[in-house]
């Protein structure tokens, strides 16, 4: 039982690993993007990697456990974990898409635009960094508090890609710089929606409840 | 005989507590076992799982000093009520236990019949018939019909609890109680016993206590869990084993008990 229990910490520690490469990922692709850092952008792109490392990582201790048959609250957190890590190596992806454009854009002009960017990535970053606090604390009540925030970013991203598509209308010189940021900007709408479905999972793994695809269901 | 319906539990069981001289086995148990279903009983050893088991047909009673209180019906018919023989019960409820345990004098034929025999019945096409019937609901037909009058005790452990399964079928139970049936064979024979039990449950109704949770989980709809005499939750197993509802079963199956 000791074993399993040890092994079940381990499988934890390194989902905690993951969840801070994936977030620190975030923060340094987001603040290449705006202060147009190229530096910064290759080194979010470099360290993708250990993030697809941790990946198969967690997989295969994941399948070890399986293989013991934990069951009750230990199958829900290895099954939930499997599924979390998915989202974080999705999640480390999407920064290192945001990374290209800001790399991209960092040796072009910069637009002359004003959009609601700084709004999207501090929104976005900030639901990644409370599925994971909710996660590491274990609490449902502020995975489930969260999930409502991922409509806040996709009305977000709608805005701004409307304004994208009228400057590039108005400005068809500057389109490629204008479809690079666009795809930053997808990334980070992508971004909110994995963590959205971190804390999903974390409503499983506390509450043995499976909140997906619940709509505008009351949760 | 009572009115019986589709939703008519096997087992209904109200307040059941066994006593075996002054100490209280199982107590303030009170269950519908579904029909043509598998119901699992677990629990930490002590628990009165087995106690429980075999008050479903009496068989607590070959225990000196074993009483019972409370109300179970078996399909309907208080199986205590005092006009009732015990062994009429044990036809209509058979058993299969741990360990297999065929007769080692007898022959495999001889094994699975014997019970109609004591029953009376001397046709012997009826019997080889009944005896087919029972060796391949047990699925060891094949696999003995070219040496059934060799000693049951030839046969491997697993053919020999199929043995056991076969001889207890012959008897047309209503309802067949499991005591452990995989615990002493190999992972094969144990697969080729779960096999069966959800065949079997097609028209028989099936009680099995095991300690093994993933077998309760592959073979059972329902699972109870017994601790201290006690019931402490019963509910689908699915749920039982993702999540259940008391933190005691949630540490018994998690095996972080004590």
């Amino acid at each position: 039982m000791e074993n399993i229990t040890n092994e079940l910490n381990e499988l934890n520690k390194k989902l905690l690993s993951m969840a801070s490469h994936a977030e620190t990922a975030v923060n340094r692709a987001i603040e290449a993007l705006m202060t147009r850092n190229s530096e910064l952008a290759r080194q979010v792109k470099n360290d993708d990697s250990i993030i697809d490392q941790l990946e198969m990582e967690v997989d295969e201790q994941s399948i070890t456990l399986l293989i013991k048959a934990p069951l009750a609250g230990d199958l829900r957190f290895v099954t939930a974990s499997m599924k979390i890590c998915q989202n974080l190596e999705r999640v480390g992806d999407e920064a290192a898409k945001i990374a290209k454009s800001a790399n991209r854009l960092s040796s072009a002009p910069p637009l002359q635009l004003d959009l609601e960017l700084p709004q999207m990535a501090t929104l976005a970053l900030d639901m990644l960094k409370t599925s994971i606090n909710a996660f590491v604390s274990r609490d449902s009540i502020v995975a489930r508090a969260l999930i409502p925030r991922d409509k806040e970013v996709d009305a977000l991203n709608k805005r701004i890609n409307k304004s994208l598509t009228e400057f590039m209308m108005q400005n068809p010189e500057a389109i490629p710089r204008a479809l690079s940021l666009m795809i930053a900007i997808r990334s980070l709408e992508r971004i909110a929606d994995h963590a959205k479905n971190i804390s999903e999972e974390v409503v499983f793994l506390c509450d043995a409840e499976d909140i997906r695809h619940s709509g505008t269901r009351t949760i | 005989m009572s009115t019986v319906t589709n939703q008519t539990p096997a087992f209904a069981i109200r307040d059941l507590a066994v006593y075996f001289g002054l100490t209280k086995a199982i107590r303030n148990i009170s269950i519908d076992v579904a029909a043509k279903a598998v119901t699992a009983i677990i629990g930490p050893s002590g628990c009165g799982k087995s106690t429980f088991l075999r008050s479903l047909n009496r068989m607590h009673e070959l225990v000196p000093e074993a009483r019972m209180t409370g109300d179970i019906r078996l399909f309907g018919d208080d199986i205590y009520a005092r006009n009732i023989d015990p062994v009429v019960v044990r036809r209509r409820v058979g058993m299969v236990f741990q360990k297999p345990n065929p007769f080692p004098t007898m022959s495999i034929a001889e094994n699975v019949t014997v019970g109609l025999q004591l029953n009376g019945v001397r046709d012997s096409s009826l019997l080889a018939e009944k005896m087919e019937q029972a060796l391949s609901m047990a699925a060891l037909w094949d696999e003995v019909k070219d040496r059934l009058h060799a000693p049951a005790i030839s046969l491997s452990g697993g053919q020999q609890q199929r043995l056991c399964i076969a001889r207890a079928l012959i008897m047309q139970p209503e309802v067949l109680l499991m005591d452990e049936p995989a615990s002493a064979l190999d992972p094969i024979a144990t697969a080729k016993i779960e096999d069966l039990i959800v065949e079997l449950k097609k028209d028989y109704t099936i009680v099995i206590v095991t300690h093994n949770m993933q077998q309760a989980a592959r073979i059972s709809d329902t699972t109870a869990f017994f601790y201290m005499g006690e019931l402490v939750e019963f509910g689908a197993t699915a749920k039982m084993f993702t999540s259940p509802s008391k933190k005691q079963t949630e540490d018994y199956v998690t095996g972080r008990f004590g």
